[in-house]
């Protein structure tokens, strides 16, 4: 570790991996430090992401694909089932990740590029002078260090604590974070080509369960709540309901919680010298949980435009605007478009799940065009259309890109 | 005011730091932090997808 290098990131996720690969491939001098004593564990996520977009990243790889998937079922609270397959969106749909795996080849992919990496490494603070973020101070093996940048990249997550330090809120209200259990079971007995998402009130208010295939008749079947809604019966609790009922054979190999910001876009992610991505930007998608890809996307946003500011030797908000804008026009734009899903979905009732799965179910998606399912579902529930009237008239300009994003 | 984490529950997830609105929380390897902002106001309590924090009063 040296004492001063063009930019630190704080966060060895797939946001942080993907900014230092980009800063360090851009020629700055990049440190990226990790908490964790290992980049990858423990897992708090459910895995899954969309081929197209991780394409543009990263090679897919066999060691880190544990299941190729083709199409999701969505089945409602009277066991309605929609099924919706690949060709529905004209895209290839998805893969469940071992992200263990993943997350450590994404940081290798970092370190080739020239990135110095520290792990079991914590920021305990930042180091501030004339309003402008300066570096950090970090703890390894019991020991404080000030670290000194011309640019901190904060990917330190859902508990980050970077931007707060920076005088950015980030603090998410209950009613913004879906809390999340899962475990990996094997003896899953799922179709192992496909998704399947279970809606309802009592299995998982303003949530769902999920579960994914893992290979080997392996599946991460998890459960999110609206933090608002979780107290008296949690998502261990409900999980746990579930799995008796739906899976009693499958075989609980290890256990995974997190909460999922569904916020959406917060004010501002960028202060004089610092730059937020991902998770604690609050980036995931708030009707998916989806982060993985707008991590990335919002990481390679991050690493040019850090390049670009330290080139022009400027680092300010002035500079820094650059990400701010290009992140809220893709990224940022379909995050809006989801809230308002959220806000919808989360004030169904039962009845009204039921209602709208009956009127698709019988629907051929696989040769169906997006604006016809959302025709279908428009003609079934006017209130609906009402409701998400915006995405409707975004849809139509083709301005939305309903790309498969489950995670 | 303060909380409890029940460190034989915690999963070490962290959404109690993230929904915590003073900034008392952290999140370090395999446990939680609490520091003397801490107001006991309660949310992380209510977000814990394991029950591990509990409420002093």
């Amino acid at each position: 570790m040296k004492d001063h290098y063009d930019v630190i990131i704080v966060g060895a996720g797939p946001g942080g991996s993907i900014a230092a690969k980009t800063a360090a491939k851009e020629g700055l001098d990049v440190l990226m430090i990790e908490k964790r004593q290992e980049i990858g564990d423990p897992v708090r996520c459910a895995e899954g992401v969309g081929k197209f977009h991780l394409k543009q990243h990263i090679e897919p790889d066999p060691r880190w694909i544990c299941a190729d998937v083709k199409g999701s079922c969505i089945i409602s609270p009277d066991g309605t089932k929609v099924e919706m397959a690949e060709e529905m969106s004209g895209g290839e749909v998805g893969y469940v990740l071992e992200r263990k795996i993943f997350d450590r080849a994404l940081a290798n992919e970092s370190a080739l590029a020239g990135a110095e990496i520290m792990v079991k490494t914590r920021a305990t603070d930042l180091i501030i002078e004339n309003d402008t973020v300066c570096g950090i101070k970090l703890m390894h093996l019991g020991k404080m260090y000030e670290v000194r940048s011309k640019i901190v990249i904060g990917a330190d997550g859902m508990e980050s604590k970077v931007g707060r330090w920076a005088g950015i809120e980030t603090a998410v209200k209950p009613s913004d974070m879906e809390t999340c259990a899962q475990y990996l079971v094997s003896n899953a007995n799922i179709d192992q080509e496909f998704c399947y998402f279970y809606l309802g009130n009592e299995i998982a208010p303003a949530g769902y369960v999920w579960m994914f295939p893992k290979g080997g008749n392996k599946a991460n079947v998890g459960i999110g709540i609206l933090g608002s809604k979780s107290g008296e019966d949690r998502p261990i609790d409900l999980l746990n309901d579930f799995m008796e009922k739906n899976m009693p054979d499958a075989k609980i190999i290890e256990m995974v919680i997190g909460g999922v910001p569904v916020c959406g876009t917060i004010d501002r992610t960028i202060a004089n010298g610092l730059m937020l991505v991902g998770d604690a930007a609050r980036q995931s998608d708030p009707i998916t949980g989806g982060g993985i890809i707008n991590a990335m996307d919002a990481g390679k946003i991050a690493g040019e435009i850090a390049a670009k500011a330290i080139r022009n030797g400027d680092c300010s908000t002035d500079t820094l605007q650059e990400y701010e804008e290009l992140w809220r026009k893709t990224i940022g734009k379909e995050i809006n478009n989801s809230l308002i899903v959220k806000e919808t979905f989360v004030k169904f009732t039962d009845e009204d799940l039921n209602s709208l799965a009956y009127s698709l179910k019988d629907i051929n998606f696989t040769s169906m065009s997006l604006l016809d399912l959302l025709k279908a579902l428009f003609k079934a529930n006017k209130k609906l259309l009402w409701d998400l009237r915006g995405i409707f008239k975004d849809f139509i300009k083709n301005d939305i890109d309903f790309k498969y994003k489950a995670e | 005011m303060s909380i409890s984490v029940n460190k034989y529950i915690c999963g070490y997830c962290g959404a109690c730091v993230g929904v915590c609105p003073t900034g008392a929380l952290e999140l370090v390897e395999t446990w939680i932090e609490v520091d003397n902002k801490c107001t006991g106001c309660g949310i992380c309590q209510k977000i814990c997808p394991l029950g591990a924090i509990e409420v002093n009063r």
